[in-house]
């Protein structure tokens, strides 16, 4: 199969690129679009660290195949701050030390906001089904799970933790 | 066949540092032209907070606010020689070395001030907002930043400091076998409660109560964060995680990766309580030892000990699986019939 030309909506714009058929969304992001904020743990759909969003769904970018979702819509970590401002899943997870080497941190948040999208006041076992495809080596995930309920609590109108120290 | 409750503990002594040919780290601090002090490290930092304490620990030193601190760990090959992040030595080495440079760089910097206020260095205090000045005066004051730039530009000073924290080399007395081997010794406890279902076999682990008497907490949040998550890479070594008895052939039988290496995952983590109580070291930065390695290690036996409370099954070697369990649960019944 010849490569082929694909459309991205990446992150709010209009992007392109020359793809084989084994280039993998996750190889697009990362060596086409050098958005290197999804990670490639396993590159087997095991470890949630590639996790973006296309079409608004939570998906393991690793496993697909990028001429597969052409003209799709893709959102990652990278397009959730506004300038050096964090949005409120990745403020809620700074406040709440949800991470320490970061390496699920990407596809954590992006699992988390997936969720809130749909459903901005989760229970804590949703909150735990929706990272559950999310491997972490460092945290033990309570502090995970507090930092996706504080978002959620957030989305419902209850200020982050921070918001006071930003005044 | 029922569910069974057990509760055990187990205790861990956990040594900071090592020390084979001698174990050093070094660091560098400099300010910038706008009063920023840059440390300089080879040291890494993995994810277990060694950059934020040792912006604590440089800011505390110098007496300026921590966004004064420019931690730069970018470059083994350029930067002051540091022998890695490993044995629980980051923040106690490390922290040694930047409180030592701080000091020579704070003493510079009171320098610097001293002569554009026209008083005498001793005379001076930082007062943690940014501002050196008179002790016992409000008016008399100069801003870091003024003093920085007051440095480069007029007094033609760097305000700079070295440090370095060695351990030296020892060697164990061959009639006696004594030496020094670390620098100090942390403590912790767990306490594991866990329910053990008798038919199946399956241990899941309730609640985990850690103490941990770490010298000084530099980071309170932080070192919650090194318990716990540590705690639950005990449970995971507990309960899931081998390679075992395959590896170094696991390639044809056991878990070669991800989707068959098992570890808990979000919904299989127990409630954690988790204490520290501060005795701080002579020879630590701010009193404090190391915490990263030990976290892992008291979870492990203290789920054991609650198993056998439980169900009354030794269970001696990791990971604690159905499997085993059921066989000790066999051997217990045939021991009681026979
Ligand atoms: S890299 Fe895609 S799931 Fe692990
Ligand atoms: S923070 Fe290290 S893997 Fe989650």
């Amino acid at each position: 199969m010849p490569s082929r030309i694909v459309t991205l909506k990446l992150n709010g714009a209009e992007r392109e690129l020359i793809a084989r058929p084994s280039t993998t969304l996750l190889d697009a992001l990362r060596e086409t679009f050098g958005l290197t904020g999804a990670k490639r743990g396993c590159a087997q759909g095991g470890c949630g660290s590639c996790t973006v969003l296309l079409d608004g769904r939570p998906v393991v970018s690793c496993l697909i195949p990028v001429v597969t979702v052409d003209g799709s819509t893709v959102d990652t970590i990278e397009g959730l701050a506004d300038g050096d401002r964090l949005d409120d899943v990745q403020q809620a997870f700074v406040d709440h030390f949800a991470t320490q080497c970061g390496f699920c941190t990407p596809g954590m948040i992006m699992s988390a906001t997936a969720l809130l999208d749909r459903k901005p006041d989760p229970t804590r076992q949703e909150v735990t089904e929706a990272i559950c495809g999310n491997v972490c080596r460092c945290t033990g995930y309570e502090p995970i799970i507090t930092a996706v309920l504080a978002a959620a609590e957030h989305r419902r109108g209850v200020p982050l933790a921070s918001a006071e120290a930003e005044v | 066949m029922a569910l069974r409750q057990g509760r055990g503990y187990a205790a861990v002594n956990y040594p900071t540092g090592m020390n084979l040919g001698g174990d050093p780290s070094q660091a560098l601090v400099h300010a910038t032209t706008m009063g920023g002090f840059v440390v300089t490290l080879s040291s890494v930092d993995l994810g277990q907070g060694l950059r934020t304490v040792i912006a604590q620990c440089a800011a505390e030193t110098l007496g300026l606010p921590i966004e004064n601190i420019i931690v730069d760990t970018a470059d083994t090959d350029t930067g002051p020689h540091c022998m890695g992040t490993f044995a629980s030595r980051g923040t106690h080495r490390v922290g040694n070395a930047v409180i030592m440079a701080a000091r020579e760089a704070r003493d510079v910097m009171l320098q610097v001030a001293a002569d554009e206020l026209e008083v005498d260095a001793e005379d001076l205090e930082t007062d943690g907002t940014g501002f050196i000045r008179l002790k016992g005066s409000s008016e008399k004051k100069i801003h870091v930043s003024d003093v920085a730039l007051a440095a480069h530009f007029r007094q033609g000073r760097t305000i700079s400091g070295r440090g370095i924290f060695l351990k030296e080399p020892s060697t164990p007395v061959p009639e006696t076998g004594e030496m020094d081997p670390d620098s100090c010794q942390a403590h912790a406890c767990t306490v594991a409660e866990v329910e053990v279902d008798d038919e199946t076999g399956v241990i899941e682990v309730l609640r985990l109560y850690n103490t941990y008497e770490i010298g000084r907490a530099l980071n309170p949040a932080i070192a919650t964060q090194q318990v716990e998550g540590g705690a639950w890479m005990g449970l995971s070594h507990a309960l899931f995680e081998s390679t075992e008895p395959y590896y170094p052939h696991s390639r044809e039988h056991g878990p070669v990766d991800f989707t068959e290496y098992l570890m808990p995952g979000p919904a299989d983590i127990p409630a954690q309580t988790s204490l520290f109580l501060e005795r701080p070291a002579a020879d630590g930065p701010f009193g404090a030892k190391g915490i990263g390695e030990m976290t892992a290690n008291a979870p492990i036996p203290a789920i054991a000990n609650a198993v056998y409370d439980a169900v009354g099954v030794r269970l001696t070697s990791m990971p604690f699986t159905p499997e085993k369990v059921l066989r000790g649960l066999d051997e217990l019944r045939a021991g009681r019939a026979g």
